[in-house]
Order: structure tokens, then sequence, then C-alpha cells
């Protein structure tokens, strides 16, 4: 059996309505970025990152020119220990969907979660991210994460 | 009879049939159930016979073999049931089977048996009373229905059912109790939809059979009821896909069976009232169907009852569900719940009788009065509140289904409120104090609302009115006011939603039938009078003015149906002749396209009046061509592009439709002809190729509708215009020499005839024809290409002076030399273009090619065998100047070379594909099926060895690329499947050479989309496995292509396809696919980028879960 929930019933928002593109594509990464993420997952319930509003359209910022990418996260609730694992899917999304001139930052919203800091430090240290990812468990997970985004 | 090999067959069929054992199959048992019904049909044996020789296996003590046993004469009793038997055995038999029913191991037998044998026609001998009288009481005394399987219970549910519908003087003999009883408990809790069915349409039955006054019946009624009623309403809670059709069957047998007898009413009625109340829609929906329909069976008195209640809640449900939208006459399209609601409203009130009325109700209710009462306070449409609108629609449709009730709901409805109504608006007329925006738009509403209602109680097959009626009195005297308010509203309101309802109201008024006295025929006259006028001055409000237009439209076309002369008169008079000026005026402050749409659709009502129109039309058309020509008019070339449009758009698809084909489109064509005769002077300068293009298109939808008749006169016309003209006289020097404009419109209108005559046509001056087109062809002028294409296409094989071999040889030698190689023949002699002319310059070749293209579909379509030459021809010429520059001294240069060859190889493009210009059905066209197939496997052979074979340079090889891209791209996929193996790599070889040179890029799309197609399919898959590396590599490389996002985008799905072929040949390609993906990340356009991501997933999972990013 799975352990108990961290947060068991969380807020479910809307999502944003985004204008359909009548005309297919335009170089603008801003939105594009947003759109490769909110369909993600959470890892704990059914809903999208959107949904939740664990991700937003404001907190993602993107510079085309220099190639520069920062999500910024709210985790639902303080204690989620399931930070580090949406900070992982969303890297590894983005690694996936960006083309590799683009440097990720990953970072929790500041003061939504207890040890912000270890969490920041984990998401944007390569060494760690790559470790991360040799753990097959983790990889699963990561993959369930993503799977409905490819849809 | 009976010797005994017959009685051995017999035997052997029994037993394969009775063996439970698995030795023996089911279509075994099937079959030799078959055997023995035939033999029984066609007297071999006797039944008698039969049954004594399964005695054994009738009377068996082993349960499985008894049961098999019975079930065998049962299910040949089935297949018997139109062969007649004697009384005797029919009695014993039916004796049995009865006796059976106790014997609970074999029931399924007897209940087959049972039934086989009560389902017998009188006429082949039927069973008695009183053997149905012993099969009830044994069904009564042995079987726990509930008790069953689903399948031996709908057998019992259908032996009931055969009961009361068979031998309903059984039923009604034997105790009532015992059988009302005996069904309740058989239906008790049932829950399979299939017998659920059965179970209603059984109560149904049942209480139709017994009285009213029935004492078992009613002491059953509130049993019965709660039995049904725990169904209602009908929904089912794990939905599957075809459900929808079986809840609607199972919900209309439910609703038959509450509305069967009288007796369930005050059962129904209360639960129908609950659950009209529920939240659920489907249930609301669901009730009120319901309540209309028991309406009509029940006597009424719960009802009536309930009338208050009833009332408040249709109310609450209408006044909820409403729309706040007031547009007048449209239900709500999209709220079953209150039209179901108004529907139920209107049903009451049909049965409303004297001392009860559900009318009053309505009128003496609070919120409806008060909403009447304030009617002056929704003056302005804009300022009502959401709220107010809703409520204001909800009365308004209330007292619209009230008053189309009946006359009688009418006429009090009419004499509570209508005249203050009318005084309402008209008040607020005298007041002259709506500079605010018009009358009182409340009263306007309520008034056409109610209008919309007396015209539904008006049918025009009725001769005598009740005129004495109290709506029509009110009618007939308020109605002069009503329609002087209205016209006003209409003329000086701005605003769309009072002009819309007030034409509205004024189309209503129009619409009485001649008959109906309340209208005046002056009224009638008077809003004909102001509608013309509207479209006559007004068309700058273009709503207002549409909704003008369609209404004069509606009233046009009823007046049609209804056949009503004196109407039609005065509308041809008024509106008509009105229309018929306006197109003829040379008024240029209304916009002429306005003029043809309201001309045209005014004719569309009435044969009569478009017969007019077309006439007029024909003028004006013929009279602005004339100013164009003449002066170079370019107003009135606007205006007959416009008409011609018109013409070929609206007015020969409605003659088609009516099934007048051939007078109207001859008419039109002799006219522009004779026009064309008349006017020798053109001015010089006349450069609207539009409106060329347009008179051709014209002239080849009128002259394809033409019957064949028809047509040789429009050719003989045209033909003799055309040889009148000194130019195209056929004198011997091929002298090119530009056309002047009035040549160039005879030339391509005789095109557009040509292009568009019947097979059978026949024309006397084929072989004239044919060298006047080639003459123009020469002058490179391309729709003659399209007419030489349609001359071969059609030309009949039987001709007698003039054979299609002998044209054929007329086009060849005409402009093609063929140089002997040596050879002897000219099979693969290398041919040429005869150009003998030096002057001749690219254009004529270019169009001499085109033609010949075209003359090769004609042909190929037609299935001829000369369509060979005309390949071999563009073959040779693909492949032979890769190696010989031309010898004849015209084209030299190889630019020129160049342009003609991939004028060549695009003429495959012609032959293959489908053209809207000509060669098409509604053209005429002579089509053999499976001709692009034909082609297909003609072509390919060849021009695929010559490319394997051919080393020469880039261009030449590039052109043979784009022929044969053409041609695959043309051809359905199944054929290309066929040859994929050989295929493949010529088109990635194909698309490597063509994605050099910008101008391929729709040819390289084209063929991408075939290889995406064989990618699909299954047997595909296969060749690509063979050649994956070649693909991978050819894609991979367009996933760059700079000229075209779809090829992009394309070639990035073709490899998320391919990354679902075997791991073993993909697997090696994957580094490489996600570095040129990685790159596509980074595409300029979205969509391409969006594709890369899904690819990259794709491939990157296809090994491990490592990223190898």
């Amino acid at each position: 059996m799975s352990p108990a929930l961290i947060n068991a019933n969380p807020v479910v928002y809307e999502k944003k309505e985004r204008p359909v593109r009548t005309r297919p594509g335009d170089a603008a990464f801003d939105e594009y970025a947003t759109e490769l993420i909110d369909q993600l997952e959470d890892p704990e319930h059914p809903y999208s990152l959107e949904e939740l509003k664990v991700i937003t359209e404001d907190a993602v910022e993107v510079d085309d020119k220099r190639s520069y990418v920062r999500v910024t996260f709210t985790p639902t609730v303080e204690h989620c220990s399931m930070a580090t694992i949406i900070g992982l899917c969303l890297r590894v999304k983005l690694m996936r969907s960006l083309p590799s001139r683009f440097k990720v930052d990953i970072k929790v919203a500041p003061g939504t979660h207890a040890t912000e800091d270890a969490v920041n430090k984990q998401l944007n240290d390569k060494e760690r991210v790559a470790a991360a990812l040799e753990n097959p468990n983790l990889v699963d997970m990561v993959d369930e994460c993503l799977t409905p985004s490819f849809e | 009879m009976g010797d005994s090999t017959t009685i051995n067959r017999v035997i052997k069929h029994i037993e394969t049939y009775v063996d439970s054992s698995s030795s023996t199959s089911p279509s075994q048992q099937d079959a030799s159930l078959d055997a023995l019904a035939k033999l029984l049909l066609n007297d071999i044996i006797t039944l008698e016979l039969l049954v004594r020789e399964m005695e054994m296996y009738l009377t068996t003590t082993d349960n499985i073999i008894r049961a098999r046993g019975i079930l065998l004469l049962a299910e040949l009793l089935t297949r018997l049931s139109s062969k007649p038997l004697e009384n005797k055995t029919i009695h014993s038999l039916i004796g049995f089977f009865a006796d059976r029913l106790s014997d609970w191991r074999a029931l399924r037998g007897a209940l087959v048996g049972c039934l086989a044998l009560m389902r017998r026609k009188i006429g082949v001998g039927a069973i008695s009373g009183s053997d149905a009288n012993a099969v009830a009481q044994s069904f009564m005394q042995n079987l726990q229905v509930q008790s069953l399987g689903q399948h031996d219970r709908k057998l019992c549910f259908e032996i009931l059912e055969c009961l009361i519908d068979s031998y309903p003087d059984t039923v009604m003999s034997m105790e009532e109790d015992e059988f009302v009883y005996v069904i309740c408990e058989a239906i008790d809790g049932e829950k399979d939809p299939q017998c659920l069915l059965l179970t209603f349409r059984l109560v149904e039955r049942l209480a139709q059979l017994y009285p009213e006054s029935s004492t078992s019946l009613a002491s059953y009624a509130e049993d019965l009821f709660n039995i049904l009623g725990s169904y209602f309403p009908i929904h089912f809670t794990h939905p599957k896909g075809e459900d929808d059709l079986k809840r609607e069957e199972l919900s209309r047998a439910l609703m038959l069976a509450f509305a069967s007898t009288p007796l369930f009413e005050p059962f129904a009625i209360p639960l129908l009232l609950e659950k009209l109340s529920s939240s659920l829609p489907s249930a609301k929906i669901e009730s009120l169907k319901y309540l209309s329909y028991c309406m009509d069976n029940y006597r009424g008195n719960e009802i009536q009852e309930q009338h208050e209640t009833l009332w408040s809640s249709l109310k609450d449900i209408v006044l909820t569900s409403a729309p706040s939208s007031l547009t007048v006459g449209s239900g709500y399209q999209d709220n079953k719940v209150a039209d179901e609601a108004l529907v139920l409203v209107q049903k009451l009130i049909k049965q409303d009788k004297d001392p009860v009325s559900f009318l009053k109700l309505i009128l003496k209710d609070v919120d409806v009065s008060m909403t009447l009462n304030n009617l002056s306070n929704y003056s302005n449409h804009d300022d009502i509140t959401v709220k107010d609108k809703q409520r204001l629609n909800a009365v308004g449709r209330i007292l619209h289904v009230s008053a189309a009730a009946s006359v009688a709901s009418c006429n009090s409805i009419f004499q509570s409120v209508f005249s203050e109504l009318v005084n309402g608006l008209q008040s607020v007329m005298q007041e002259k104090d709506y500079a605010s925006g018009g009358p009182k738009f409340g009263y306007l509403y309520v008034c056409v609302e109610l209008l919309a209602a007396c015209s539904t109680l008006v049918k025009p097959a009725e001769i005598t009115y009740h005129d004495k009626e109290t709506w029509c009195t009110m009618l007939h005297s308020f109605g002069p006011i009503l329609t002087c308010s209205f016209v006003k509203t209409m003329k000086e309101s701005t605003h769309d939603i009072y002009t819309h309802t007030v034409v509205m109201g004024l189309q209503i008024l129009a619409s009485f039938p001649g008959n109906f006295l309340p209208v005046s025929k002056s009224t009638f006259e008077e809003i004909l009078v102001e509608f013309t006028s509207i479209i006559v001055l007004k068309f700058n409000n273009a709503s207002a003015w549409r909704s003008v237009l369609n209404a004069l439209v509606e009233i046009g076309s009823l007046i049609k149906k209804s056949d009503d002369f004196e109407k039609m008169a005065s509308f041809d008079v008024i509106v008509v002749e009105r229309m018929l000026a306006l197109l003829s005026s040379d008024d240029l402050s209304m916009p002429f396209s306005l003029k043809v749409e309201a001309v045209s659709k005014i004719g569309m009502t009435n044969l009569k009046y478009m017969l007019k129109i077309v006439q007029e039309l024909n003028t004006t058309i013929s009279t602005n061509l004339q100013k164009y020509w003449l002066g170079g008019n370019s107003k009135s070339a606007e205006h007959a592009m416009l008409l011609l449009e018109c013409y070929v758009e609206k007015v020969l698809p409605w003659f088609q439709n009516i099934g007048d084909t051939d007078n109207v489109p001859m008419h039109f064509a002799l006219k522009i002809w004779n026009v064309i005769e008349d006017n020798t002077l053109f001015c010089d300068s006349l450069n609207e190729k539009k409106l060329l293009e347009t008179a051709m298109n014209g002239m080849k939808h009128a002259v394809a509708s033409c019957s064949e008749e028809s047509q040789s006169m429009i050719l003989d016309k045209a033909f003799s215009i055309l040889s009148s003209n000194m130019s195209f006289q056929l004198n011997e020097s091929m002298q090119r020499a530009e056309f002047s404009c009035r040549e160039e419109w005879i030339i391509s209108l005789f095109d557009s005839v040509i292009i568009a005559l019947r097979p059978k046509t026949q024309g006397k001056n084929t072989k004239e024809i044919l060298q006047i087109i080639m003459r123009a062809l020469s002058n490179g002028h391309i729709p003659s290409a399209h007419a030489l294409g349609s001359l071969f296409n059609k030309m009949p094989n039987d001709m007698q002076y003039f054979s299609l071999e002998e044209a054929m040889d007329i086009t060849f030698n005409k402009y093609i030399v063929r140089f002997s190689n040596g050879d002897g023949d000219n099979e693969m002699g290398v041919s040429n273009l005869r150009l003998s002319n030096v002057n001749y310059g690219l254009v004529t070749s270019h169009a001499i090619i085109v033609g010949l293209a075209w003359v090769g579909k004609g042909l190929l379509m037609r299935g001829h065998e000369k369509v060979k030459d005309v390949i071999k021809f563009f073959l040779n010429f693909l492949i032979s100047n890769g190696h010989r520059p031309i010898s004849n001294g015209s084209i030299s240069s190889p630019e020129d070379c160049q342009d003609l060859m991939s004028a060549v190889a695009d003429s495959f493009s012609i032959i293959m594909s489908d053209s809207e210009a000509c060669l098409n059905r509604n053209l005429h066209a002579t089509i053999k099926p499976l001709y692009k197939q034909r082609l297909f496997n003609m072509v390919m052979p060849i021009l695929l060895s010559s490319i394997v074979k051919s080393d020469s340079p880039m261009p030449h090889k590039s052109m043979m690329h784009r022929a044969l891209a053409h041609v695959i791209s043309n051809t359905p996929l199944s054929a290309i499947l066929g040859e994929a193996k050989k295929l493949i790599p010529l088109m990635v070889d194909g698309l490597m050479i063509l994605s050099e040179d910008v101008q391929n890029r729709d040819i390289v799309y084209n063929l991408l989309l075939v290889l995406s197609g064989i990618l699909t399919d299954k047997n595909g898959q296969e060749v690509i496995v063979e050649n994956t590396h070649m693909v991978i590599m050819c894609l991979t490389k367009l996933v760059f292509y700079k000229h075209m996002m779809l090829v992009r985008e394309t070639a990035i799905q073709c490899l998320t396809a391919m990354s679902e072929l075997p791991y073993a040949s993909v697997y090696r390609f994957r580094l490489e696919v996600l570095k040129a993906l990685s790159r596509a990340l980074d595409d300029p356009k979205r969509s391409v980028r969006q594709e890369a991501v899904r690819c990259r997933q794709a491939w990157a999972s296809i090994s491990s879960r490592s990223l190898h990013i």
C-alpha cells in the first residue's frame, strides 16, 4: 500500500484558456515553454500541475535571446516531500523539449517550502540530477508524470 | 415412407443432436436439426413416426439427454410453424409440453415447444382454448419465473404475451385474480433490459385486455404500478456505447404501459409530479413526456386536481430555463426541458373542460399578469435586464402555445390581453416621444408572439373560417392599427432586434391565406409595398435588409405552395416588376451585388417569376457586355461579372433542381453568341481577364446542362460565327498572330462550348473545328488545349467521314517530327516538336506541350490505345534529351531546353490529376474506371529503368524524377503499395534530388505524403523496414527543409511513425535521429517544435529509459 498522502485534499483550479493560434508557429518561446510543462501530472494526484496552481504562466520566465529559462514553482503544501520530484519532472521535460542552447533554472517559490534551499540546491546541481536519473524507481515515477504531456 | 434406411438416418440425426458429449460440435447439431426439419417438411417421415422413434429420449431418466430430446422436438415444431398438422397431433403434443413445464431440469425444451405450438395460426392447425387453459394452469402451478435464467425468463414472458394476444377468451375465462397475480409475481424485480421490454408490453396488453371496470385489475393496479413505477425514469447507471437507442425503446415501452389504463392515474400522476421537481434534467424531460402522453388516455380527474401544482412547476421550468434572447418564433433549440414543458401546457389547455380550466390558471397567474402589466416598463430593448428578458420570453412563449392550443383558448387570450397590447403599442405611437428608440419593445414582442400563434390556427386547406370568432373580429378591427405601427417602427427604428421583430409580425400578417377575411387584401398589398420600398431604399442597414428580403422570399414561396392566384398576381405586380426595374435601372446608388441577390432570391420562389427574371437577366448581361466591349467600361464589366456568377451559382442549379434543364441555358448561350455576332467593334484595350473567365465558366455550365439537340444548335451557331471571322479561316500559312480582343473572346467561348459538349452531340465540322483549335493552340491559347483534350475524349468511335485515328494523325503530324533512327519503324524513334518556323517562341512550344498533355488525358480517360503514342513522345523527350541537344535550330539555349523539359515533366501532372476546368463528370467526360492505375502501370517500368540506367547530368535526372513524382503522388495509394518495393528507393532518391530546388517544394510535399501513406500501411511498413537506412537518412535531411514548414512537419511525423517499426531495424539509427531532432527543437515554427518534442520522446523511449540527452 502507498503511504498516506502528503496533501490528501488539494484545491483544484481551472485551467487557463489559451487562445488557439490560427497562424501556426512563431519564434516566441515564452508561452511555448509554459505549454510544455503545464500538462505534467502531479505525482500524488491525477491533476495537471497547472490545475493545482503549482505552475502558472507568470512563474515561467524565458529569455530567448540569452537562451535562459527560469521556472518558479509553488508546492501545494509547505512540507511537501514531492517538491523535489516535481522539480525533477520539470527539469526532465524541459531538457527533452527545449533546444540544448537553453540554460534552465528551476526554483521553489521563496517562502513556500520548509526546506527551500535544500530543494533548490538539489534541483540545480547537474551531478545530483544525473545521479537521480540513474535511479530506475525515480525515472519510472518521472516518466509516469510526463506521459500525459505527450498525448 | 418409413423404410429402414430412412429410419436409420433419422435415428442418426437424433443421436447427433441429443449427444451432449464433446464429440459433436454445435454446427453439426444444427445441421442434423435442419436435416430432420427437411424430412418432416417434405413428408418423408411423419411427426408421429418421429415421436415414436424419439420415445426413449423424451422419457429417459437421464436429465441431460431428456432435456436435449425435448428441445429437439420443440425446435422442430418451431421450424414447422407453417406446416399443417392434425388437431389430434397438436392436442397430444401440447398436452405433453404443458405437462413437461413441471420438469425443471428440462424446462427450456418445454417452454420452446409451448411457444411454438401456441404461435401456430388457425389455418394450419392451432391449439384449442382448453389446451391454452391447460398450459396456463401448468404455468401457474409450476413456474417461478424470477428464479430462472435470463433466456428462460424471456421465453416465459413470451408465453404470457402470446396467451394474452392469441387466447384472450381463455384468459378471461380463468379466475382473474389468479392470472394477474401470476403476472405481477413474474415481472417483479426483473432487471434485464430485453426482458423488461417484454414485461412492459405485457402490462400494457394486460391492461387493455381487461375492461376498466374489472375488479381484479383494479385491486392489483397499485401493485402493478408499484412494480412499474420503480423503473421510472429509465436510467442506465453503467452506460455502454449503444445503450442510447435501447434506452429510448425501453422508455417508450414503459410510457405505453403507464398510459395503458386509467386505473394507473391516481398512482402515476403523483409519481410523475414528484420526478418533475427532480434536479436531473433527463428525469424532468421524461416526466414531461410521460405526462403529455398519459393525458390522452387518462380520464383526467386526478390531473385536474393537480392542476395548480402542475402549473406552478411548469411555470418554474419555463421561467428558469427560457433563454434571454428575444427572437420571435424560434423554439429553444437547445432547451428540451422548456420545449417539453410548453408542449404539456398546450396539451393541458386542449383538454380544458368548462368548469375546470387550465387556461384560467395561466391568465390569473400573478407572474404572468404582472409581466403583462409591466410591459410598458420594457420600453427600450437594451435597458431590459437579462432576468426580465428571460421572463418576458417565457411569458411570450406560454401565451403563444396557449393561444395556439385551440380556437377557444385563442379567443379568451385575445379577449383578456390583446386590446391592451394594441393600445399600449398605439399610445406610444401617438405620444411621439419615442425618440429613445421606437415603441415599447415589450408590447411589440408579445403582439408578434400572439400573431404567430394565430397563424398556426389558420390552415390553408379550410375554406371557411369562423369569422365570428372573437380573435378574428379583434384581429380584423385592430389589423390596420397594427400594420401601421409595425410599418412605422420598421422604417424608423435603427435597432436590429426591433426590425427583426416587426418584420416577423408583418410577414405573419401577410402570410394568412387569401380567403382569410380578417386580414384584407389591401393590408397584404400595403405590406408588400412597404417591404419592397425597404429593399430598394434601405440597403445600408444590411441586417434589416436581409431580414426583409427573407420575409419576402418566405411570403413568395408560401403563395406558391398554396396556389393563391389572387395573391400571386399582387406579388407579381408589386414585388417582381419592381425588382426587374431595379436590374435595368441605371441608378447607381444601390450596390449592384445587392440588386442581383434580391432579384435571384425572389425569383427562386416561383417558376413564373423566375422565367421573367431570367429574360431580364439575359438582357442585362448582354447590354453590360456590349457596353464593356465598346468602351471598356469597367463598371459594366463588374456588373456583367456579378450577373454571370449569379447565373452559374444560383439560376442554373435552380433550374436543374426543378428538372427543367434545357430551355433556359440554351437561350442564355445563344443570346451571348448573338451579342457577339452583333458587335463587330471591340474596344482595343480590354484587359479584364477575369470577366472572360467568368463568361467562359458561364458558357461551360450553360452548355453542359443542355440536351444534345440544343447543344448541336449552339455549336452550329458558334461555328458559323467563328468561321465568318477572317482570322480563323484555314489558310495554309501557320503564322503566329496576335488575336484581337474580339477574336480572343470568340475563340475562348468556342472552346468552352467544345469542353462542355455531351459525347453524343454530333457536330458536322469536326475536322475544321479540330484545325481551328489547333491553330489557336499554336498561338499559345491555353483554353484551346482543354478543348482539344475534350474533343479527343468525346469524339465518337464510329464517325464515318472523320475517325479518331485520322484526328490523331493530323495532330501528331502537325506538332511532332519523328526522326527515324534507322531501326525501320518509329517505335522508339526519337521525336521532337515540329517547330518549323523560327519565330515560334517558347510560348508556343509550351502551349503545344500542354495541348498534347490534355490530348493524352482525354485519350487515357476514355481508355483509347493511342494514348501510348502521346506518352511515348513525352517519355522519349525526357529520356533522350539527356543525351542530345535539340537539333532543331529554334530552341538552342540550355535554359530554354531546361524549361521545355520541365513543361514535359509537368504534363504528367496534367494527365494524372483531376481538373475543375474540363474533363470531369459535370462536363460529360468519358471516364473509364481505373485510368490512373493504367497510366501508372504503363509509365512506371519505363521511367524506373531509365532513371536507374541514366547517368545523365543532374538537371535531366531531376526532370525525370519530377515526372515520376507527379505520377506517384496522383496514383491511388493501393496501387503504389503493390509496387512499393521498387518505388521506395526511387522515391527517396527523388525526394533528395527534388528538395534541392525551391520550385519543387509542392512536389516534394506531395511525394512525402505518399511516403507517409506507405508508412501507415502494414504491407508498406514491411518494405520500409528493408530500406530503413535510406529512408531515415532522407527524412533527417527533410527535417531541415527550408522552403516549406509542412514538409518539415510531415517529415518529423514520418520519423515518429518509424519509431514503431521493429526494434531491430531502427535501433541503430536512434542516436542519429535524436541528434537531428535536437536541432529541430529550435525550429522557428511552433508546430514543428511540438512535433519534434513528441518524436523525440518516441525515439528516446524505444530503448532503455536512459535519457541520453
